[in-house]
């Protein structure tokens, strides 16, 4: 049993450090990371959406969305 | 392959569209260029929202608890790029948004539901962008503004900096800060008449608040509105938020990249809302009271996959803790099918839960001993499903005519636990 717990603590520890330390990608490589729906950002057409939920949920931050500011009292 | 082919070949031709339309920077020919314009976005969305429990009615369930809500939300945002002598790329961004709402419980706020129910909100905002290729850095500062419905008035302030490393990483901070200022407009039954003047040895005037904020002064002899000038300025309370958020996004491989955003939020002021009602459980009802600071820590992760040739998979996880006991969780996966090169569909899916607030409870459950109390229900315990699907097309020879580049239509369903249901449909429209 010991065994089973070391074994994935150790997977994933190395799943970790696999992410971590990444392959150099050069910039011809590129090509799928660049696709506009790749980005690492929110969609513009998602911007209402965000505020709406902004506004009905008790949380709101962490996602290149307002942290504060504005009402919402509708 | 024939597939891989047509995108690389597809991104090439938009490669070289935008490049045709700027500098080449790195030539012995360089010429610094001034702000030209490149890119007009706009975005609409309808919104449409059925609930009750509304926090202006103290979370009732019956009619009078109304919560139902349209929002029809407009914004364009103007993009200018230019050159400068070091080589350096400065961006502009202009912005003006334009919503108008419905709201059935914006009615209540006269207890006999006979408050104006509609309004409008607008919000400009301005953006500048100075970014080194070569040094891998940039810099911005923007601001924003935001008048909600003539009572609510927010100014936002912005500064950034970032720093990408050698290993396809960049590091992010940006401080934001948010000056709002509410205007006291409450519940008739709680309405102060300010005072009564003479103005003569026989007339006297009273002025009164009305609940849609509008003050006159009225003869008290004969019931005649005598005007508005002399009407007393309605008291704001201000509300201050400062936010410190730092992010480091990485390439791991050709196909996967990641991110991590961590901010830190720090609210002071008045945080509730005056025309929100409490009821306490003796049936007497008052307005929310809430801790006037609020010390917010959200966390989140993101994780995007290309899959094959044709499939993303958009992943993001946040957790969020504050001061005053509300927890949170979010799931988000979203995944754009390419069924051309040009032409995307992107089903997603978000699961949210949270704890509540421990001033939340609902209508009649509060006692008139507690410090702090409020029944407005994004604050409660609940959880939240939001599923749709987006469509997106791209071409590089643009749609209907060469300066339309980009057209997506987005649709999602939200459901929430506490019986409040919406629909929003988005467009998004890029102009070149």
């Amino acid at each position: 049993m010991k065994n089973h717990s070391a074994i994935k603590c150790r997977f994933a520890i190395v799943t970790v450090l696999g992410l971590v330390s990444c392959a150099h990608v050069k910039e011809y490589q590129k090509s799928r990371i660049n696709d506009s729906e790749m980005s690492l950002s929110n969609r513009h057409v998602e911007k209402n959406e965000l505020s709406a939920e902004t506004y009905r949920e008790g949380s709101s931050g962490a996602n290149g969305g307002k942290t504060g500011g504005g009402c919402g009292c509708n | 392959m024939k597939k891989l082919s047509l995108s690389v070949i597809g991104m090439y031709l938009m490669m070289a569209h935008a490049f045709s339309q700027g500098p080449i920077v790195d030539t012995a020919g360089y010429k610094p260029r001034k702000l030209k314009l490149d890119e007009v976005n706009l975005v609409s969305s309808y919104y449409d929202q059925t609930a009750d429990k509304s926090a202006v009615m103290g979370g009732r369930t019956d009619y009078k608890g109304n919560a139902d809500v349209t929002d029809f939300a407009n914004g364009i945002d103007v993009t200018l790029i230019g050159w400068d002598k070091k080589q350096r790329k400065n961006t502009l961004s202009v912005g003006l948004g334009i919503d108008y709402h419905t709201a059935a419980s914006q009615a209540y706020v006269d207890s006999n539901g006979t408050s104006r129910n509609d309004g409008t909100r607008i919000y400009p905002t301005i953006n500048w962008s100075r970014e080194n290729d070569k040094k891998g850095t940039s810099f911005g500062i923007g601001a924003y503004y935001s008048a909600e419905h003539n009572f609510y008035h927010s100014l936002g302030l912005n500064a950034s900096v970032s720093k990408k490393t050698k290993n396809n990483g960049e590091f992010s901070l940006k401080v934001l800060s948010y000056f709002d200022q509410i205007k006291m407009i409450y519940p008739t039954e709680f309405i102060p008449v300010d005072s009564i003047k003479s103005t003569s040895t026989t007339d006297s005037i009273v002025y009164i608040t009305s609940a849609s904020g509008t003050t006159e002064a009225v003869n008290f002899s004969n019931g005649q509105v005598v005007g508005k000038s002399q009407k007393p300025q309605i008291p704001s309370k201000s509300r201050d938020t400062y936010t410190a958020s730092l992010s480091f996004s990485q390439v791991f491989n050709q196909r996967m990249q990641g991110s991590i955003e961590l901010d830190m939020v720090y609210q002071s002021g008045y945080l509730g809302l005056p025309f929100h009602r409490v009821f306490y459980n003796t049936g007497k009802d008052t307005i929310e009271n809430l801790p006037s600071n609020r010390f917010k820590l959200p966390v989140g992760f993101r994780l995007n996959y290309f899959l094959g040739d044709n499939i993303i998979i958009r992943s993001y996880y946040r957790f969020y803790a504050d001061s005053w006991g509300l927890i949170s969780n979010t799931f988000n996966l979203e995944v754009p099918v390419k069924i051309t090169p040009f032409f995307s569909i992107s089903p997603f899916y978000r699961f949210y839960i949270q704890t509540a607030a421990r001033y939340f409870a609902p209508y009649e459950v509060h006692t008139e001993n507690e410090q702090y109390f409020t029944s407005n229900y994004a604050l409660a315990a609940f959880r939240s499903n939001l599923f749709g699907a987006g469509l997106r097309l791209a071409p590089p020879r643009g749609i209907f005519t060469n300066s339309l580049r980009v057209l997506e239509i987005r649709y999602g369903h939200y459901m929430q636990t506490t019986d409040l249901n919406a629909n929003i449909i988005s467009l998004n429209l890029v102009f070149k």
